[in-house]
């Protein structure tokens, strides 16, 4: 028993490893295509039909490109700083509940690689350090835009972080739970969060646009104020893995918010599939995978619509407008909860 | 006996990374390190069956206030003929003062036992855990978990008051 635990989960991580990188790699062409729609022209469409090689084509490209390191850069830094910055945006995929659980080989798989009881917690710690990737890959390159964009970054995350908690914080009081699997199934159906909690899904929306260094929160890579931002060093793979991780991390955020916010993998009427359970778990993922995508285009959607906003307009939006929303709302759903749950 | 090994090599490299603190040159370097410390100490926290504590000591410490400090060092000019000299009485003072330091560390600890030696790590405590700790928390020492959050806003508003008194207009 305990060996095909191990073994079902090494499968899960694999897969969920693949998946991520796949759907990062097919989100740079999306998001082209997209773009092409949205400014009416026809976007990549010369590597295989519809241009659907094409991220295979710019993964080869930073592969065969010179890997260059500035002469006074710190190296282990220049090096750990695009490493880290991959690795968070991955990691927080083994938190994530895919799907209710499927039969097979007389077992139970659960289709969540590690369920604490912590979980949204466990999000929280890793958005949290997620800046480190940025800062060191900033700092290491030795270079006064890197400093100034890494600078950037680091004060937008630490500033989105507080609303963003604060927000997720009415979801936790809601489900009673910090456990993401149970946040879901307190959501069975189509009794999702959303429909309780808008404005916070609306300040979490936005700080996850943040997070991700997405327009119109781009201003850590501002390419007309600061030449690349944080990466203006970097060349070749590791550029890549800085451009990659922010759609991975893309991906994830969406997850997050998915779960939160829009019911995970519950879907109206799925009572009627209780006789088979791998149906059901299969059309639970795919389902999630639906919620996920159509989060992921509004990402898009909202980058080519809205222009970047300035430095200070950025500032005053977190501190002086998402935050005390954020935390009237707080207040508003504990009072509720309370008088719901007869405390007084 | 796996647990006993794995946090007796994680309290190994949690004091070896707050060596390389003091030890490494360059400030950036230190950071960096005590970042890596308190993930150390996080997964001591974990096998002490307290994930609720290892997570909000990476959120808060990690992620919150080593951030602010890389922040403020980056900002500063770090090259090495920007460094103030610093003078040899300096170095004999706080060499004393260290050793001081050491003696009374020593003084305090030396009748020590070590309670996790006796009962090898089971990690049989489940204060870590979310629940009870906010039970505790807020029944059996809630006059103190309220002084301190009095405390910590006091502290901001001080922040504050001290960011505002010169006044500049900024728009």
């Amino acid at each position: 028993m305990e060996t095909f635990f191990w073994i079902d989960k090494l499968v899960l991580v694999v897969l969920l490893f693949l998946i991520s990188l796949g759907i990062a790699a097919y989100q740079t062409y999306f998001e082209r295509k997209l773009a092409g729609w949205i400014q009416d022209r026809v976007g990549p469409d010369r590597a295989g039909p519809f241009g659907i090689l094409q991220p295979i084509a710019d993964g080869v490209k930073m592969f065969m490109k010179e890997d260059f390191t500035p002469a006074n850069a710190d190296k282990w830094l220049f090096i750990l700083g695009p490493g880290i910055a991959m690795f968070t945006s991955l990691i927080t995929s083994a938190i994530i509940p895919w799907g209710t659980d499927l039969q097979l080989f007389g077992r139970s798989i659960s289709l969540q690689v590690a369920e604490i009881n912590i979980g949204i917690l466990f999000a929280f710690g890793i958005i949290s350090i997620g800046v480190y990737g940025i800062m060191i890959g900033g700092w290491a390159s030795n270079n006064k835009y890197s400093l100034f964009g890494a600078i950037r970054a680091s004060s937008q995350m630490i500033s989105y972080e507080l609303a963003m908690g604060i927000s997720a914080i009415t979801i936790i009081m809601i489900s009673g739970s910090l456990d993401l699997r149970a946040i879901v199934e307190s959501q069975h159906g189509m009794n999702w969060n959303i429909f309780y909690q808008p404005v916070a899904f609306l300040v979490f929306f936005i700080c996850a646009l943040a997070e991700t260094n997405r327009a119109p929160f781009d201003l850590p890579e501002c390419e007309n104020e600061l030449i690349g931002g944080y990466h203006t060093e970097y060349s070749s793979m590791k550029l890549g893995l800085f451009l990659f991780s922010e759609y991975v991390a893309m991906f994830v955020s969406s997850a997050i918010m998915a779960i939160l916010f829009f019911g995970g993998y519950n879907f109206p009427g799925m009572d009627y599939f209780t006789d088979s359970p791998n149906l059901l778990s299969i059309l639970s993922v795919a389902v999630f995978f639906a919620k996920i995508f159509l989060l992921i285009f509004v990402f898009m959607w909202i980058r080519w619509t809205i222009p970047r906003f300035r430095f200070d307009q950025l500032m005053h939006l977190g501190w002086k407008v998402l935050i005390p929303i954020a935390l009237v709302n707080m207040l508003v759903t504990g009072f509720v909860v309370a008088l719901y749950e007869h405390w007084f | 006996m796996i647990a006993t090994i794995i946090t007796q090599i994680l309290g190994a490299l949690a004091v070896a990374s707050a060596m390389m603190v003091v030890l490494s040159k360059h400030p950036v370097r230190s950071v960096l390190y005590l970042v890596v410390t308190f993930f150390f100490i996080s997964g001591l926290y974990i096998m002490m069956n307290a994930q609720f504590l290892a997570i909000v000591n990476i959120i808060v410490y990690a992620g919150a206030i080593m951030v602010l400090f890389l922040f403020v060092l980056m900002l500063l000019n770090l090259n090495k003929d920007a460094e103030p000299k610093t003078p040899m009485i300096i170095w004999i003072i706080s060499t004393v003062a260290g050793g001081l330091f050491f003696l009374v560390l020593i003084a305090a600890l030396k009748d020590i036992v070590l309670v996790s030696q006796k009962d090898d790590f089971a990690p049989v405590s489940t204060i870590g855990l979310v629940e009870n700790l906010g039970n505790t928390l807020f029944t059996k020492f809630v006059v103190p978990f309220e002084v301190s959050s009095i405390l910590f806003i006091s502290a901001m508003v001080g922040a504050i008051l001290l960011a505002k008194r010169d006044k500049q207009t900024i728009d």
